[in-house]
């Protein structure tokens, strides 16, 4: 492995670390976590296709559509001028699977050296230490806080889907949410030993505000949203999807980021018995998967508490996969995958949406793949396949969204 | 029907291509209309509706807007949508209640309805190109109107395979075909099966076209040739196929249907100034800045690019040895003769009309008349796509391979040259130059042809001709930001972009920008302009184009050398080089009078490839054979050319059909495919060993892929993984009662790289096939096994093999896989011995050894189409990267160097970087997202040391035109070296 430019002890006071703009919610609570713990990080706001097209400059233009817009964002980013390069590092996510996704990383550093500035550290955000960077070190107390910043950001996510395309207000919920984001930024910048007791009140609040949201009862079709992590979830990548589909008159349905982590976490613990791999942290997984589920059960018991539709538990939701795809399928977003369109099948949300970067190597297998079975076993699926990249026209994919919408109304 | 209301239905069908309207009144079709907007959807509709206001004045109705176009004015006029696809659904069923299935073919989009079993609406990806547009774009290529297409096309006497993934790879079949003299009927009725194939391929992913069909949309109603090819292929009798007359207008029936559940009743001038007045509330599209600020801006750029000429001769009155030149080209033919010293006697640039030998002979015809006895030709050179058809035909002195002749003409304009940029019609040819030798080459791969036709193709959609329309751009205002991925995403961008009523000026500059930007961020991968050098120069006929010329010294920010003659610069160089002749062969003025060309089809014998031959057949008993692979095909002895080919070798070794006959009862059917085209020494020993019947499916081939074509789920996905859906078909007909394909998520640990992970298709494709294929009762096993731990392998295979094979025990597996462990441990050691030897009888014969890298499943003729025997046929030994890579160390890459088969590809381009007589070319499939990541590592490594990289894209695609011309580049550049 070539070496890479590490983030040093020194470089955490004086550099700021920009994120890119996956799930903003999330991204900006988990910010002022890492606040909190000394590191300044700074969420990516920007858009528009000048980020495409910065990406299709460096990055080899087969790469995937996240790679391209991850990267593309970056260099925009550090060539704005906004920035002192020199004080700026930036971190990006590493799975470590056999997906190109593990590459994400790589390709950004050469492309960093493409546009000169091969000096700026990227740090790797992973729990299988793939790399090491003295600046920064993710404790079982930090990492314990990130996860709250996950479960707070689902729970928003979940309600603000339920109460969005029904407010009698307009915007009364997307205020509601950023009310709620801006304090619980503030909370966990500011408190360092948060009791979980305490977050559990809040969620209690939290969806009791959202249940007082005025809201008409009209029915609309549910649509779920599942696919590559990227594209599902960053409105860049999706082409605003969610928007779309609440102006099309439906309510998004969006699976959370907790069982992606749960996912990962689930697949090191197979890992260890069908490869005899991550043996010495076995018991570790063990209890964190079992730390995460219980504190998902909380988020769906407040959800339901308030009154709103919640989806399945983690085991749940793993349990349905047999019969369709393997549980050792664990490259990309693998079974999850196809567990969430089934779990969406199993909780009314019959409208499925398969956002997918084009070409998607594991998607073939666990989206388009899976999706024939699916549907002959249960008719009422109605699943469209997206394929989202740079040169895709949106015309085409809303076309192709109606007539999953169409179908959706006439199941009605 | 409400009280009050007159029971008008309107249904508004705005397709991406035409525009469509039905009127309905109680239940009758009062009047339908099909007509092409030429992309002006909303003026042509709004003129379709005046139509109806003359006859039947301004009536109340209920109208409802339908289709991708449609989308849109729907939005922007405040009128009811219905989603296409579910419309037709909608009138199909009351229309025709027996029908079974539905498939549409439209102007950008295919569709098919199943509307038995469980009712299914489905539409094609986002890379398809069986479309009308796609045959319209087919029919420009071959110089005929849609209609000529569909009559020479019921004339065909055999089909040639033409790639059916999208329109890019389809023009890239069959360009070649042009050039190699196959007839335009026969490619005609190629072009309707590939469409066929593509609908059936893409669309139906599984599940079975059967009982009554019914075909719908402009396409399948004006083409009769496209009606028998789907009647064909799907086996359907007259009666179940149903080609009705209402083909045109069901869209527009089925939203007329719709528009009967509305409840609001409109008057029909308010629908049209609702429509005329409709502008998109969305997104406007993105511009960018014009290329030139003024007139007189762009009067100074002509005046500084009119200095880069070349001196002309008067060929009337010259007299002394002239040298001729010719370029022919993918869709154009260049003719260049120059004087002694230099000068352009005479020159011709025109479209090869899909006939390069007719237009070369008229020019010929014309040249040698110009130079009666004054002039004699010493000397005649061809380079090109048909350089080898036309220096047979005529008898050419020489041929020259493309790149050569490029920079010969390059150096002419200016010697300092340090890169040359060629935008012709089909191709784009990029190469650095260092110490006056070609230092780089970089060539367009089919799926980013942004090049010269697409513009052409696209202006004369447009009706006007392509100088004309590249005219327009230079003074666009805000030209439009159309991308840059492929010609078919372009093509749908522009679309949407008129939709949104950006005008034709903009577009044009748009298009230009698209073009460069293809060029430099696809094929040339340069992020900065710098590296492109000081001294460059650009050519080719596209650069003819003043917009893109402009557009390109914009986007690099630096001005660049664009000779007057670009578009001829092939030519002029095949002239200059043709100098080192004496004496010429070429085709006497009375021979040229007499010449006759006739061509004949025939199927080559010479071995299991059975290529197809086109023979072409010229006065004075010259031949000229295409199609071939290899020497043999072209009637030339094959010397010992398979002993210097390890490809053949090691696919010589596949034991393929039965093997251990006299086993037990149970038959295992191995499917040769994927990590298995390696492992299969390992399985088979295994097998063998546990006393069962093994047959290994394949030799693949086409027939055998097309068994399986229709349950293949992602159109998207790589050649090979496609593949294995026809041999798990071959399987399951040859009833194996087991059909075994483990999912390995890591290869074999080789201990070479950082991790040994499979790419997750190969790993995980048995997932896949299990709940895709119609299995006919064999069971399909795809085990998760870990390949790297003997007792966990054992225990595995253990539990998922004792419910099959009789007498089965741990302790069995165990010892079986010890002997399959033994068996690919030698089966890799041959290969490696086989490399080894062919490396030293290449060096003692003086040869040049290719490594030509992929994967092991590369190894299959049916994905690698031949290549290696090709490369053989240049005068290469060829090894693959299994083969060499284990001379070589672990490799410090700049990625994550994380999968087994593609670690070997560094550690393979590692050896060839230090050895003077190797040389490395890639294979890959389209499609294959790991490559990404390798191919610019791979490049890296070879440019360490100095060594030239090129790719071979390869998929469904069977024409070796374009790798050819890759290979003999490379050739040449070794040379020039």
């Amino acid at each position: 492995m070539a070496d890479y430019v590490r983030f040093e002890k020194e470089m955490k006071s004086e550099y700021t670390i920009l994120v890119p703009n996956m799930l903003p919610r999330h991204f900006k609570i988990i910010a002022g976590v890492m606040a909190d713990h000394g590191y300044k990080m700074e969420l990516l706001t920007t858009s528009g296709k000048n980020i495409a097209d910065t990406g299709l400059k460096y990055v080899h233009n087969d790469t995937c559509y996240p790679a391209l817009l991850v990267i593309g964002q970056f260099i925009d980013a550090l060539q704005s001028g906004k920035y002192d390069v020199h004080k700026t590092a930036l971190i990006l996510t590493q799975t470590g699977g056999g997906c190109r996704a593990s590459n994400y990383i790589h390709l950004l550093r050469k492309a960093l050296k493409k546009a000169g500035l091969g000096f700026v550290p990227v740090i790797s955000l992973n729990i299988s230490g793939l790399e090491d960077h003295p600046g920064f070190k993710l404790g079982v107390g930090l990492l314990r806080r990130m996860i709250y910043g996950v479960l707070f950001g689902d729970l928003l996510m979940a309600l603000t889907n339920q109460c969005r395309p029904y407010e009698l207000e307009r915007g009364a919920t997307e205020a509601l949410a950023d009310k709620w984001t801006e304090r619980l930024v503030k909370l966990m910048q500011s408190s360092s030993n948060l009791k979980y007791k305490r977050i559990k009140e809040l969620y209690g609040r939290i969806a009791e505000d959202f249940r007082l949201i005025p809201k008409s009862s009209v029915k609309k079709p549910r649509v779920g949203i599942v696919g590559e992590i990227y594209v599902k979830y960053s409105p860049m990548a999706n082409n605003h999807l969610e928007e779309f589909l609440i102006g099309e008159g439906a309510e998004a349905v969006v699976p959370g980021l907790l069982d992606f982590c749960l996912y990962c976490v689930y697949n090191c613990i197979q890992d260890a018995y069908s490869y005899g791999l991550n043996k010495k942290a076995l018991w570790a997984f063990k209890i964190a998967l079992r730390y995460l589920e219980n504190k998902q059960k909380d988020i769906i018991l407040a959800i339901k508490a308030a009154g709103f539709n919640a989806l399945s538990s983690f085991s749940h939701t793993l349990s349905l996969c047999d019969g369709y795809i393997s549980r050792s399928v664990k490259m990309g977003e693998g079974w999850l995958l196809t567990a969430e369109m089934l779990e969406l099948g199993e909780n009314g949300v019959n409208n499925v949406v398969c956002a997918q970067p084009f070409g998607c190597l594991p998607n073939h297998i666990c989206g388009k793949g899976v999706a024939k079975r699916i549907t002959e076993n249960n008719p009422d699926m109605n699943i469209v396949a997206i394929d989202y990249d740079a040169g895709a026209t949106k015309v085409n994919q809303e076309n192709r969204l109606k007539l999953m919408l169409a179908r959706a109304t006439r199941q009605e | 029907m409400k009280k009050g209301e007159n029971g008008f239905y309107l249904g508004i069908d705005i397709g991406s291509t035409t525009a469509k309207l039905c009127l309905v009144k109680d239940g009758d079709i009062l009047y339908k209309k099909y007509s092409r907007h030429l992309s002006c959807p909303r003026e042509k509709t709004a003129e379709l509706l005046k139509e109806v206001r003359e006859l039947y004045g301004n009536i109340s109705l209920k109208a409802a807007v339908s289709g991708s176009a449609g989308l849109g004015i729907a939005q922007g006029a405040g009128l009811d949508f219905v989603q296409e696809v579910f419309a037709t659904s909608e009138a199909v069923k009351r229309i025709d209640p027996d029908c079974d299935t539905v498939i549409e073919l439209g102007g950008e989009d295919a569709k098919i309805i199943f509307l038995k079993g469980t009712p299914e609406e489905r539409m094609n990806g986002s890379c398809a190109g069986g479309t009308g547009a796609f045959i319209d774009q087919m029919a420009t290529l071959l110089d005929l109107t849609a209609d000529e297409l569909d009559e020479y096309s019921l004339r065909s006497e055999r089909l040639y395979p033409i790639a059916s993934r999208c329109g890019v790879f389809a023009k890239s079949d069959i360009q070649p075909l042009l050039n190699q003299g196959a007839s335009k009927a026969d490619i005609a009725a190629s072009i309707y099966q590939a469409v066929v194939n593509q609908t059936v391929a893409g669309l139906a992913r599984g599940r079975k076209i059967e009982g009554k069909v019914m075909f719908l949309g402009g396409p399948l109603y004006f083409n009769r040739g496209l009606r028998k090819a789907f009647k064909r292929t799907l086996c359907l009798s007259d009666e179940n196929a149903v080609f009705p007359d209402f083909a045109l207008v069901a869209v527009a029936m089925g939203a007329a249907l719709y528009a009967s559940g509305l409840t609001n009743e409109l008057e029909l001038d308010l629908v049209i100034d609702r429509i005329e007045k409709s502008r998109e509330a969305s997104e406007l599209t993105r511009t960018m800045p014009p290329l030139f600020d003024s007139e007189e801006e762009y009067e100074a750029f002509r005046l500084r690019h009119c200095g880069a000429d070349v001196a002309r001769g008067d060929i009337a009155s010259y007299s002394g040895k002239a040298y001729l030149g010719i370029d022919c080209g993918s869709t154009t033919t260049k003719l260049c003769l120059i004087s002694e010293k230099k000068e352009i006697l005479y020159s011709y640039y025109a479209s090869n009309k899909g006939e390069p030998v007719r237009v070369v002979l008229e020019e010929l015809k014309k040249i040698r008349g110009l130079c009666s006895d004054r002039i004699a030709i010493a000397s005649s050179a061809v380079t090109g796509y048909g350089e080898e058809l036309i220096t047979n035909a005529f008898g050419v002195d020489m041929g020259v391979v493309e790149t050569i002749a490029h920079f010969t003409a390059a150096k002419h304009f200016l010697p300092e040259v340090e890169f040359i940029l060629d935008i012709g019609g089909q191709d784009i040819k990029c190469f650095k130059i260092k110490n006056g030798t070609v230092d780089s080459i970089m060539l367009n791969e089919a799926c980013s042809s942004g090049c010269g036709s697409f513009l052409e193709t696209f202006a004369n959609s447009l009706g006007k001709p392509i100088d004309e329309f590249a005219k327009m751009g230079i003074f666009g205002k805000n030209p439009v930001d159309l991308g840059s991925r492929c010609t078919v995403f372009m093509n749908s961008m522009v679309k949407q972009c008129q939709k949104d009523g950006a005008s034709v000026e903009d577009i044009s500059a748009g298009l230009s920008c698209s073009v460069v930007k293809n060029a430099l961020y696809k094929v040339i991968r340069a992020s900065s302009a710098d590296e492109l050098g000081k001294n460059i120069v650009v050519q080719g006929g596209t650069f003819y184009n003043d917009a893109v010329l402009r557009a390109f010294e914009k986007e690099i920010g630096k001005n660049v050398v664009r000779p007057v003659i670009a578009g001829l610069m092939g030519a002029y160089g095949a002239a200059i080089y043709s100098m080192r002749g004496e004496k010429s062969t070429l085709l006497s003025l009375a021979e040229l009078e007499s010449f006759e060309h006739h061509t004949k089809n025939a199927i080559c014998r010479g071995c299991a490839n059975s290529c197809r031959l086109t023979v072409n057949e010229f006065s004075g008993g010259r031949r000229y054979i295409s199609g071939n692979r290899c020497e043999k095909g072209a009637g030339l002895r094959s010397d010992d050319q398979k002993e210097l080919n390890i490809y053949s070798f090691k696919h010589s070794l596949i034991p393929f059909g039965e093997n251990n006959r006299d086993g037990a009862s149970v038959t295992v059917g191995l499917v040769m495919c994927l990590s298995n085209y390696e492992l299969y020494p390992l399985w088979l020993s295994f097998f063998k060993s546990l006393g069962v019947r093994v047959i290994l499916s394949g030799p693949s081939d086409k027939a055998l892929y097309e068994k399986g074509q229709f349950t293949i789920p992602s159109d998207t996905v790589c050649y090979p993984a496609k593949l294995f859906h026809g041999h798990v078909a071959e399987l399951c007909q040859k009833g194996a009662d087991i059909i075994f394909y483990p999912s390995l998520s890591y290869n074999i640990n080789e201990g070479l790289s950082v991790n040994c992970y499979n790419c997750p298709v190969v790993a995980y494709y048995g997932e896949l096939l299990s709940s895709n294929a119609d299995l006919r009762g064999s069971a399909f096993l795809y085990p998760f096994l870990d390949i790297n731990d003997l007792s966990r392998l054992t225990k595995e295979l253990y539990r998922s093999l004792r419910g099959y094979v009789p007498n089965i025990s741990q302790s069995k597996v165990r010892h079986a896989l010890k002997l399959g462990f033994k068996a690919l441990d030698e089966y890799r050691s041959t290969v490696r011995k086989k490399g080894e030897e062919i490396i030293k009888k290449a060096r003692e014969q003086k040869k040049h050894i290719l490594v030509l890298a992929g994967r092991p499943y590369h190894c299959d003729p049916e994905i690698n189409h031949g290549i290696d025997k090709l490369c053989a046929s240049l005068g290469f030994a060829v090894v693959s990267e299994d083969a060499v890579a284990h001379l070589a160390p672990r490799q410090d890459v700049e990625v994550l160097d994380q999968w087994t088969y593609h670690s070997r590809l560094y550690r393979a381009a590692a050896i060839v970087r230090d050895e003077p007589d190797m040389q490395l070319c890639q294979l890959v499939s389209f499609g294959c997202g790991v490559d990404a990541v390798t191919t610019d590592e791979v490049r890296r490594i070879l440019e360490e040391g100095g060594k030239l990289y090129t790719q071979l894209k390869i998929d469904e695609i069977s024409n070796l035109g374009a790798v050819k011309i890759r290979l003999r580049s490379l050739l040449g550049a070794m040379g020039d070296r």
